[in-house]
């Protein structure tokens, strides 16, 4: 009967899961929470294989103690990424809460990483307003504000004075707007219209023929990274290139996940990020052979960047302080200074939040491949979200 | 405008042609089947991975995605779907959340996470504008073109099946009344899964067409669930004119909606539906008798 | 009282291995200290089922669309405790009773239609209320969420701490308070004739049941079950977010009530705790093709029956079938 059978898989679901729990005391545990399945996934993947890059790179012991990297999956839901970190805190006492892909599940967890006074470092999420939930929270990925004020102070400079905004209806995607409407404001542009797309939104038909008929000097996009093709595509197919309207916007959607695979409709588009796998130093060039030999080929983006030196960070907080957790490896982690596959970096002691080399790239061919080309640099760049 | 227009037709014709195979086999078999999607992106994967690794040209990707997915449901229907007939509503629903889940993952495995993109060959790649003075009346895409004139051609072509072959009129029996119709010496098995085939068939040959317009990852499924339903539960599930009404109503709809009140977008399809299904609640368009 | 008094009123009494599950339950949190997160988890969505079984199980109401009333008793509870006072009960009762007008104001949408027309009808209703939360950001921190709800102690003196012992507690008490409830709605005379309205509404209308007053009356009072749940859930874990209304709320907390089985109230509370158990322990071995193993299980669930998974000798036809077993 039915009763029966629920008692007993009750029983043995309830064994299984207590009996999984058992842990060694000399090892420096890292809590690396990432969106692993759904929509946002192929964040986790990147991540994640940065992660273990970093680890394969520069051994698994620290301070005389063993890295053990737990991965978690949070399904993209903030009240299970809380529940997962405090269970990481609580039962399996890491030292640090890594990952994050999305602006909720940061914010969610923040609460738990002052009460713990874990330190959190935030790899993929980009509203500004993150680092400020909590004083144990540290960036390593970017800011929107920071690429969106980049191409905000290169458009004018480059003829394009009218610009329509297109952004995804969510956090990054508002920010992204906000900063961009400022700044171009700000340099003598013209904002004519904002339009926001629904985030589940299938088509993006209507909101490019909005565009065309507004009939701007460029259209200036932000959505999350899998979308940018499918809009890319659209806009070509819209005839907007003919139409003299350029395709501007931040990194995310030339993403170099995907964008070899895009196809000639990217050629030529010009967008601003802190990281392009083409970037031309001797340390990223061996960060991507590397990664691409572990995992198949496959492209870093931006995510692995972001995952690769939050590790670089965690590995040198945890030498510093000798595998001491808290405030101490809080401490350690602030005002580090580097160099990053992406360009030189540093995490502001101040904001904690990450400042670095935003550049303006153009996606070109090189050797048969879609490459986002850097052509402008501006260093060292604070997130523009907080110095008001 | 009549560009809006026309791209919305384009995406109703669509959704029309993923959800018709939902709505036959529902009206049919009387069978929630969820997992409709993963023949659709079954069928979109097949095309992707055919153009890209074997160099196939896009116009044989469309009927080899047609079978790809329509055997696939053939083979499924014969031994994972049938024991379900007989089975409670929600069990079906159970089941097919639970296919759906697992064809998700495991495209997730083989293939990766990330957005397929699919290159089309040059012809379909143009852009015809009719001027009227200085700007344009009407901006066609010649890939939406494509897809309204494929998807019109197949239309005709399932109402005519329906309407003057005896396979159609064996169908139509069963959908009425599966068990006079078998008691008729109609072998309803054998319609059943035909329908269930070409329905999945089709699924998969949306996906192929639909992998240029609304992207292609492993999560489509899920994604596209609801509008599937959408489509299927306005349109109800007792003739073919009706969910293409649907669809068309639901494309045009959604695109103008969110051309004219940017900011409503979102909601304008969702509340679209519910003031139809409110005022009439078995669909729009049900022939009297038909459940 | 005669045979037919008695067999009902069997029903209604307590079973013998009732007590010891909830003995169980309340000495998790704290047997398994470390898992007290989880068993708060758990609870929250086996509240969350039960109300759904109350309109799918004894009402025959099909709905994908109950996350609305779970999200909008969470939005509902956050705010209140950010904006007005952050006093944990009565913040309950302000996300029960938001819910309610919710579900009373919903409940004249399900009334009429197949199962296929409520499926989307309850769905639309859970996707527009979304979409609203998303445009009110001013109000609801729309898709970053709403954050800064920090909950006060409990009953003045219990606080809600890292390890979720309080949590815990907090919501294992009111998922029983409920159970009990439900079970005296069920078991009395109106919960007789919703059933007798989901087994044929055309029949007990014509014996002068109010077909349609019972179903907005069910409907309304687990829409109140249904915000208990997640006001529980946003106090607990002191935020909320879009995706506490999304469609896989809603698709989770059916797909729960059906591993349980439908129609008796532990179904929803059992389902949970095998859905979330699994869910959790496939989860860390494999975090990214989960969704796979989870798909495998409901697909043999179904096909196999559930009460003959656990016999392996019974799956290739050799015994009879059991009476009364699947549903």
């Amino acid at each position: 009967m039915q009763k029966r059978f629920f008692l007993r898989t009750v029983a043995a679901a309830v064994v299984l899961v207590g009996a999984s729990g058992a842990m060694a005391q000399d090892t420096f545990k890292i809590g690396l929470i990432l969106p692993m399945t759904g929509p946002f996934a192929s964040t986790g993947k990147q991540i994640e294989a940065a992660a273990r890059l970093y680890m394969a790179q520069n051994g698994d012991t620290v301070a005389g103690k063993k890295v053990e990297l737990i991965v978690k999956d949070d399904t993209s839901a903030p009240d299970v990424t809380k529940r997962i970190a405090q269970e990481l805190v609580v039962n399996d006492k890491v030292s640090v809460l890594a990952g994050f892909g999305l602006t909720p599940l940061a914010l969610a967890t923040a609460p738990i990483a002052t009460q713990s006074k874990t330190p959190l470092v935030v790899m993929a999420a980009a509203t500004s307003s993150i680092t400020e939930a909590s004083p144990f929270i540290i960036r390593t990925s970017f800011t929107l504000p920071q690429a969106a004020v980049a191409i905000a102070d290169w458009a004018p400079q480059n003829g394009i004075k009218k610009v329509v905004t297109l952004v995804a209806d969510y956090g990054p995607g508002i920010d992204a707007e906000k900063y961009f409407k400022e700044r171009l404001t700000f340099n003598g542009g013209q904002v004519i219209d904002t339009l926001r797309v629904p985030m589940r939104n299938p088509d993006f038909a209507p909101f490019l023929q909005k565009v065309r008929d507004l009939k701007p000097d460029a259209v200036y996009v932000f959505v999350p990274s899998g979308a940018g093709a499918a809009l890319m595509k659209q806009f070509a197919e819209r005839g907007m290139d003919k139409a003299g309207i350029k395709l501007i916007g931040t990194g995310d959607i030339t993403d170099d996940d995907i964008l070899n695979s895009m196809g000639d409709v990217a050629n030529g588009v010009v967008t601003s990020h802190h990281y392009s796998t083409s970037h031309n130093s001797a340390v990223n060039k061996k960060f991507v052979a590397a990664f691409e030999k572990a995992n198949n080929g496959l492209r870093p983006n931006f995510m692995a960047v972001g995952g690769y030196d939050g590790m670089r960070v965690i590995y040198e907080a945890a030498k510093a302080t000798k595998g001491a957790g808290g405030q101490a490896l809080l401490d350690a982690m602030k005002g580090q200074v580097f160099e990053s596959p992406r360009g030189p970096m540093f995490i502001d002691a101040q904001t904690r939040d990450v400042v670095h080399n935003i550049y303006i790239r153009k996606v070109e061919k090189v050797n048969g491949q879609l490459y986002n080309q850097e052509f402008s640099t501006l260093k060292d760049v604070k997130d523009p979200g907080k110095t008001k | 405008m009549l560009t809006i227009f026309f791209d919305g037709i384009a995406y109703g014709m669509l959704l029309f042609i993923l959800a018709v195979g939902l709505s036959v086999t529902m009206g049919l078999m009387n069978f929630i089947n969820l997992a409709h999607g993963a023949f659709a992106m079954v069928g979109g994967y097949l095309t992707v991975v055919l153009m890209q690794q074997f160099g196939v040209p896009f116009l044989w990707c469309l009927p080899i995605a047609f079978a790809g997915a329509g055997l696939l449901g053939a083979v499924l229907e014969r031994t994972l779907y049938r024991p379900m007939y007989k089975k409670p509503h929600l069990d079906q629903v159970l089941f097919s959340i639970g296919l759906a889940f697992m064809s998700v993952a495991a495209t997730d495995y083989f293939m990766g996470s990330q957005q397929q993109i699919m290159q089309l060959p040059d012809w379909l790649r143009g852009r015809t504008e009719l001027f009227d003075g200085e700007s344009y009346a009407l901006g066609m895409g010649h890939y939406r073109l494509f897809i309204i004139a494929v998807c019109a051609a197949l239309t005709v072509g399932l109402q005519y099946i329906l309407a003057k072959t005896r396979f159609g009129s064996r169908l139509r029996a069963s959908v009425d009344d599966a068990r006079v119709a078998a008691g008729l010496g109609i072998n309803v098995n054998l319609v059943f899964a035909a329908t269930f085939a070409v329905g999945s068939g089709l699924a998969g040959l949306g996906g192929a067409l639909g992998a240029e317009v609304l992207g292609l990852d492993p999560t489509f499924p899920l994604k596209f669930m609801v509008y599937f339903l959408i489509v299927v539960a306005v349109g109800g599930t007792s003739s073919i004119t009706g969910p293409l009404l649907a669809a068309l109503l639901l494309g045009v709809a959604d695109v103008a909606g969110k051309y004219y009140v940017p900011k409503l977008g979102a909601f304008i399809v969702y509340s679209l539906m519910l003031v139809i299904l409110l005022w009439r609640p078995q669909g729009l368009f049900v022939r009297k008798g038909g459940q | 009282m005669d045979a037919m008094q008695h067999s009902l009123l069997r029903n209604a009494r307590f079973k013998a291995w009732e007590p010891l599950l909830w003995l169980a339950a309340f000495a998790a949190p704290a047997l398994l200290p470390g898992h007290a997160l989880i068993v708060n988890e758990i609870a929250i969505v086996a509240l969350f089922a039960l109300s759904l079984d109350l309109v799918l199980g004894y009402a025959g109401v099909v709905s994908l669309g109950h996350a609305a009333f779970f999200g909008f008793g969470a939005y509902a509870a956050a705010l209140f405790a950010k904006l007005v006072m952050p006093d944990p009960l009565t913040g309950l009762l302000v996300g029960i009773v938001a819910a309610t007008l919710l579900g009373a104001l919903c409940s004249l949408t399900i009334l009429r239609g197949s199962d296929l027309t409520r499926l989307m009808v309850t769905l639309g209703m859970a996707l527009i209320l979304l979409e609203l939360a998303n445009k009110l950001d001013w109000l609801t921190g729309g898709s970053d969420g709403l954050q800064g709800v920090i909950m006060g102690p409990l009953l003045g003196r219990f606080e809600f701490d890292l390890t979720g012992q309080t949590a815990a507690w907090y919501s294992l008490t009111v998922l029983a308070l409920w159970f009990v409830l439900a079970r005296r709605w069920v078991h009395s005379p109106f919960g007789a004739t919703l059933k007798a309205v989901r087994d044929n509404p055309l029949r007990a209308m014509a014996i002068g049941i109010a077909v349609h007053r019972r179903l907005a009356v069910i409907y309304t009072l687990a829409a109140g079950v249904a915000g208990a749940a997640g006001a529980l859930l946003a106090q607990t874990s002191g935020f909320a977010s879009l995706d506490l209304f999304a469609l896989d709320r809603s698709a989770d907390v059916m797909m729960m009530l059906v591993i349980g089985g439908v129609g008796w109230l532990y179904g929803g509370v059992f389902g949970a705790v095998v859905f979330k158990l699994l869910h959790d322990v496939i989860s860390s071995i494999t975090p990214q093709y989960w969704t796979f193993w989870i798909g495998l299980f409901l697909v043999v669930l179904v096909l196999v029956g559930r009460d003959r998974l656990l016999k392996p000798w019974q799956w290739f036809g050799a015994g009879k079938a059991t009476p009364g077993a699947s549903q």
